[in-house]
């Protein structure tokens, strides 16, 4: 693979989800105001001292959605890669162990699924204690089915091949199959799969925030900037479709780089790259 | 439950022995409906035997869900009282309110108390408002399935007009734009699309009204009116999913080996797609949709809120902020069965439309 053989649509996106985690990272150096700072009258519109206008408080809307890229990028990556780890580890083992384990595990996924998401989320942070790490708790293990879904069908592609009887012949135990003949095969496709998560991680506690359940003010993130803003849209006032608009171009850049991973693991694969 | 339990000679079989004549492999959810007569049963009429399988793994889901959205939050840490009143509560006041809510009694009664209402429609009382449940829910279902009716009315033709449009030119520019545009839309989330509607269409140009609140009194063509934003922002967020399953689905159809020798023979291209397409590309696109409208009756959770539209995602989302758990349980299993029973119709419609899954291997 060569830089040459990426096609602008991803780049267009890489450079977009470079630009949120620099923002992310350096997020005090870039931010002209502080995160929690009331700096001026509510709702001044874009332009002068502050790029961006200001929001329902006075504080820079600008430094709120530097600062918000992280806590927004921050749990929607620690919530896919938790998401990943758990749904991975449990399908490689349905699809290795095979037998009462599988049936145990894809049964219980499948109730699981039967909920929809965002409901099941609901229903229980309803009960929970509101704490940043339920929160992520919580989002992992509902994104898991999914990841669960996929990893099982995947593994039992891999699962059956020549090398990795070899390997049982061998002798070897179901974590060294696991982790040193399935992961490594099954890489491409779960990186586009993981794109996808993320994609739709960010989407997922950008809604749960909108709705008043996901990340508590007064730290800043998207969803929850569109919350605090929505009232001043009847007046017409944009503040809240500026945290709307970048939680929309960071999916959108993710989906890009996704589209790609995945046009290239199916010409990998010698697929007809639709569909 | 009480199955179709006939027992002359063979009742000990394991349900599995009934793979001969031609039942899936998985056992009966309903467990104990084996037994010769089920067996006849599945020879004769083939279809109605899947049918009814699909039905009562339907309801026994929905049993383990109700299970789960009761049993399963009781299991997890936190006490509903504590967190009810906050960190700050004396231990009497906690004492106090779980007595008055019923919380002291062991949660196996409580569960199937609610249970038996919920199944003849009575969802207890409401924490917050002390107003019953099930007469808040019988008002606002109604109001978001008409939300969610019209939003199916106006996107699935839509969607399966737009999904042929971009099989017919594949590859061509009306097809990279159609592709282009629902790779964004799917990235949207809702409340940004029914705060961009809001912004230009009532706001800026004031061809539509906000907020889209509806009551009894108001005519057919008020609230149609009404609804007009929250039915756009609906179909804006299933349209760009539906249209490229439909195109995945179509163009599955298109590319097979079939449909390869029909263009071979020379057929024109009208009768390639009615006869021979149409009939094997019905069976996705139905699955397609109704998967779509379950993912839909979901989607009015976000779109309500945004619209401060009374239905129930906004009653739900309501409850779950000062954790008001009766109305919470029942919103809750009222939208899963919903989801539930749309994605069995899948099931079943796919099965009806495609004979071959009539009969598993």
């Amino acid at each position: 693979m060569n830089l040459r053989s990426i096609p602008l649509s991803a780049w267009i996106g890489i450079a977009g989800i470079a630009i949120a985690i620099l923002c992310a990272i350096f997020a005090p150096v870039i931010a002209p105001y502080g995160e929690r700072d009331v700096v001026g009258e509510i709702w001044l519109p874009a332009g002068g001292d502050f790029l961006l206008g200001t929001d329902n408080l006075g504080r820079d809307l600008l430094s709120r959605l530097i600062y918000g890229a992280r806590t927004t990028i921050f749990v929607a990556l620690a919530a896919t890669v938790l998401s990943f780890s758990l749904g991975m580890i449990l399908s490689f083992a349905a699809a290795v162990m095979g037998g009462f384990v599988d049936q145990l595990f894809s049964r219980f996924n499948d109730l699981m699924m039967a909920i929809p998401t965002l409901i099941f989320a609901l229903v229980v942070l309803a009960v929970l204690p509101q704490h940043l790490w339920i929160l992520i708790l919580v989002m992992a293990v509902l994104d898991s089915t999914r990841v669960f879904r996929i990893g099982r069908a995947v593994a039992l592609d891999v699962a059956v091949m020549e090398f990795v009887e070899a390997a049982r012949l061998r002798g070897e135990g179901s974590l060294w199959i696991i982790f040193r003949e399935i992961l490594p095969n099954t890489l491409s496709p779960l990186l586009a799969e993981f794109g996808l998560r993320f994609a739709f991680s960010i989407l997922f506690l950008s809604t749960l925030s909108f709705l008043g359940l996901g990340i508590q003010p007064p730290a800043a993130d998207w969803g929850g900037m569109v919350k605090d803003n929505k009232d001043g849209i009847i007046f017409g006032i944009s503040a809240a479709l500026v945290p709307g608009a970048a939680i929309a171009t960071l999916a959108i850049c993710v989906n890009l780089v996704v589209d790609w991973l995945m046009k290239r693991t199916s010409s990998l694969k010698g697929g007809r790259g639709d569909a | 439950m009480t199955g179709p339990v006939l027992t002359d000679g063979t009742a000990g079989e394991p349900p599995r022995s009934a793979d001969l004549s031609g039942v899936p492999a998985k056992p009966n959810p309903t467990g104990e409906i084996g037994g010769t007569f089920w067996r006849r049963f599945v020879f004769r009429r083939p279809l109605a035997a899947l049918v009814l399988q699909r039905l009562g793994l339907s309801v026994g889901l929905l049993f383990a869900v109700s299970l789960m959205i009761f049993g399963g939050i009781e299991a997890l840490p936190g006490d509903f009282a504590t967190t009810y009143l906050g960190q700050s509560a004396t231990p009497q006041a906690v004492e106090n309110i779980r007595k008055d809510l019923g919380l002291d009694r062991p949660w196996s009664e409580r569960y199937l108390d609610w249970l038996g209402g919920a199944v003849k429609g009575d969802f207890g009382t409401s924490w917050a408002s002390k107003n019953s449940v099930s007469e808040q829910i019988g008002n606002r279902l109604g109001n978001s399935l008409f939300l969610a009716f019209f939003a199916a009315l106006i996107s699935v033709p839509l969607a399966v007009g737009l999904g042929m449009l971009a099989v017919q030119f594949r590859n061509r520019l009306p097809d990279k734009i159609i592709n282009v545009i629902s790779l964004a839309a799917i990235s949207l989330p809702e409340f940004f699309i029914g705060y961009l509607l809001i912004m230009f269409f009532a706001v800026k140009w004031g061809v539509a009204t906000f907020p889209a609140t509806v009551y009894d009194s108001m005519s057919f063509t008020e609230r149609l009116s009404a609804i007009a934003l929250p039915v756009a922002t609906l179909v804006l967020v299933v349209l760009a999913h539906m249209m490229r399953m439909t195109r995945a689905a179509i163009l599955n159809v298109m590319s097979s080996a079939y449909v390869e020798t029909a263009e071979l023979k020379g057929l024109s291209t009208f009768r390639i797609i009615a006869r021979h397409a149409a009939p094997n590309a019905v069976a996705p696109v139905i699955n397609v949709i109704a998967l779509n409208l379950a993912y839909l009756v979901v989607g009015v959770v976000v779109v309500e809120v945004v619209f401060v539209y009374p239905g129930m995602g906004q009653y739900m989302v309501d409850a779950v902020t000062v954790r008001d758990m009766p109305v919470v349980q029942a919103c809750g299993l009222i939208f899963a069965a919903f989801y539930i029973f749309l994605n069995m119709a899948a099931d079943i419609l796919a099965i009806l439309a495609n004979p071959r899954l009539r009969h598993p291997r």
